[in-house]
């Protein structure tokens, strides 16, 4: 590996740097056609921001590009209205606190399960166990949906059905909001916390085994062994995953709030609304669109600042755990 | 790179650093119900859609009906036009999809991992600015739907989903980490094109990382909703998941074909609803349930990659 490098480095300083290769052109053809994807689906919308900063008016007869050039611009007044709206608020809540609760349950309950399942004797029960968990990641929130319907419909659902039994009186779930904190949490830790623990099991399988041995020599419990060689560990691991969730934590899993609810009730709609669930039911219905990309920059911009503040930090504390 | 997660051999618990049998059974205990957590939906929401009309109403759901009934699965048989359908548009999707993001995906991997190339700033910086920023679900919106003009069009579908700089980190790190350098040099000084290098070289050795890519493609194709309920309004159009997610709300919506001699409004009258509404998703899960314990570790294999640091 090292004398390629070496080689390579030679390579570079024996060409002229400015000269233009027959590599260079061919390479960029070759990356050319997802060049362009990018220019579309991730730049072009980047300055569709400036909807934001403007009126948006349709111009009869002209194409949505003319309207757009044409309508007046009023600087900040969408983000005002916006940030004024009682909607705001209740949305900041939401979607900052529900991502809290996800990230933390996110790293304790995948690593708890990783390491159980490193320990147990039989290695084939630990893959069938890790199969079965890895399932609810690969349900679409859509599917889920029916799953969590056949638990909680206020008529037929099993919950219910428990309940009357034991003589209780059945629960309208779809519109009692004060439990679904709890079932958002319960769903979205069940069909996350496979995956992640697939990513952890990845990291631990990584640490070098004599460590292990070692400590054993040296007389340390298991527990010990987990806390001083086993987390620090995977520590890099945890440390990119809870970057990326912070990173994220003004973005919602659209799907977990929209479809697990049955596309929002009103009943439910401060307990369980978010931005991403607000953007959407407002180009649903046509809500004024400069309001709606005032808020939806909102939520790009404050996703963009958390997630460089939390590289900082962490790039600050240990320069090796950063990610960009 | 393609450690083996809970490899068999030589990483089993040695013998003198064991959890005790009691742990063990302990652990074991955990584990299982958190498995039978993950699975128990799926019981029973088979279950329900094996139950007979009147069992359901009697009872609700259960695990174990009174009575079963095929009556669910026969009306869906007698609906199959629709089913079908949407099978067909999810299934063209999941492909053209898949196949367009795998290509843009690897070459654009490959041009990223190559040490030496004069626009190589500007190729990264437009992979991994939109890991940082991006225009937002509106602006995405808008550019798919106005600018774009793809309304009720199969490429809204397929176009936003198909590239990913997780994916294309993923690659490039695979190809730099797993193809020498010398072999790319010397297939140069032979006078092979980056083309040739990249089509004969690059990719036949590359199965693992483009594995792992497509799964997590076609998986995201197979179950996306999303752009389906922004963009597509023409029932022609729709794919199982939308389908699905229609008959959230409209359960009737499956009811368009009434058998010989019954009016459209008794028909939807004397559809076995709740067993139906099951029964579609037990169709949609269970080609995914039976097929991802084989596609798993090239998913890992993916995961694994993508977390080293690119």
């Amino acid at each position: 590996m090292k004398t390629d490098r070496l080689q390579t480095d030679r390579h570079q300083k024996s060409r002229h740097k400015k000269r233009w290769t027959r590599d260079d052109t061919e390479l960029s053809l070759l990356g050319l056609p997802c060049l362009l994807w990018f220019a579309v689906f991730a730049f072009l919308p980047m300055f569709g921001i400036i909807i934001a900063f403007k009126s948006f008016r349709i111009a009869p007869g002209h194409g949505f590009l003319y309207s757009l050039m044409t309508s007046d611009w009023v600087g900040l007044k969408n983000f005002s209205f916006f940030v004024r709206s009682n909607a705001f608020g209740m949305l900041l809540r939401n979607t900052v606190l529900y991502n809290i609760v996800f990230i933390l349950l996110g790293v304790l309950i995948p690593v708890t399960l990783a390491v159980i399942i490193r320990q147990i004797y039989s290695r084939r029960a630990g893959r069938i166990y890790q199969t079965v968990m890895f399932f609810p990641h690969f349900m679409s929130w859509v599917v889920v949906s029916y799953f969590v319907y056949a638990f909680l419909s206020p008529d037929k659902g099993l919950l219910n059905g428990i309940i009357r039994s034991l003589g209780g009186q059945p629960v309208q779930w779809y519109s009692e909001a004060k439990y679904w904190p709890f079932i958002l949490v319960f769903m979205q830790v069940w069909k996350t916390a496979g995956y992640s623990m697939v990513v952890y099991l990845a990291g631990i399988a990584g640490i070098d085994q004599s460590l292990y041995e070692a400590a054993v020599i040296d007389g340390a419990s298991k527990w010990q062994q987990t806390r001083y060689i086993t987390l620090p560990g995977i520590r890099k691991v945890i440390v990119m995953m809870f970057i990326l969730n912070v990173g994220r934590i003004f973005y919602s899993d659209f799907g977990l709030f929209y479809q697990v609810t049955r596309h929002i009730p009103n009943s439910l709609y401060t307990t369980v609304s978010t931005f991403d669930t607000y953007i959407y039911q407002a180009i649903r219905t046509n809500a004024p669109i400069g309001q709606t990309a005032a808020a939806s920059l909102f939520q790009s911009a404050a996703c963009c600042m958390t997630i460089l503040t939390a590289n900082f930090i962490v790039s600050a504390i240990d320069a090796d755990s950063a990610i960009i | 790179m393609n450690r083996k997660i809970t490899g068999s051999g030589q990483d089993r618990p040695n013998r003198l650093n064991r959890i005790r049998p009691a742990t063990n059974a302990a652990f074991h205990m955990i584990l299982l119900s958190a498995a039978a957590l993950c699975v128990i939906p799926l019981i029973l929401v088979f279950m329900v859609s094996v139950s007979s009309e009147a069992s359901l109403t009697a009872n609700g759901y259960r695990f174990l009906p009174d009575s079963f009934s095929g009556a669910a699965y026969s009306f869906l048989w007698n609906e199959r036009a629709t089913i079908l359908h949407a099978l067909w548009i999810s299934v063209l999707v999941t492909v053209l999809g898949t196949a367009l993001g795998l290509f843009l995906t690897a070459a654009m991997g490959y041009v990223l991992s190559r040490p030496v190339f004069r626009l190589k700033g500007l190729f990264t910086g437009a992979v991994f600015i939109p890991m940082i920023f991006n225009g937002g679900m509106l602006a995405n919106y808008v550019v798919v739907n106005n600018l774009l003009g793809l309304g009720n069009n199969l490429l809204a579908l397929i176009l936003p989903l198909c590239v990913s700089s997780f994916n294309i980190v993923i690659c490039k790190t695979f190809f730099r980490s797993t193809i020498p350098e010398s072999i790319i040099e010397s297939a140069k000084i032979d006078g092979a094109s980056q083309f040739r290098i990249f089509r004969s070289i690059v990719l036949p050795v590359s199965k693992p990382a483009l594995a792992a890519v497509g799964l997590f493609l076609s998986f995201g194709y197979w179950n996306d909703w999303f752009q389906s309920s922004l963009y597509i309004t023409d029932s022609r159009l729709f794919s199982l998941q939308a389908l699905l997610n229609r008959m959230i709300t409209q359960i009737q919506y499956i009811a368009g074909n009434p058998s010989a001699g019954a009016s459209l409004q008794q028909y939807i009258s004397q559809m076995p609803t709740e067993g139906v509404r099951m029964a579609i998703a037990v169709v949609v899960v269970i080609p995914i349930a039976c097929a991802y314990p084989f596609f798993q570790k090239y998913f890992i294999s993916g995961l694994t990659i993508g977390a080293v640091k690119g």
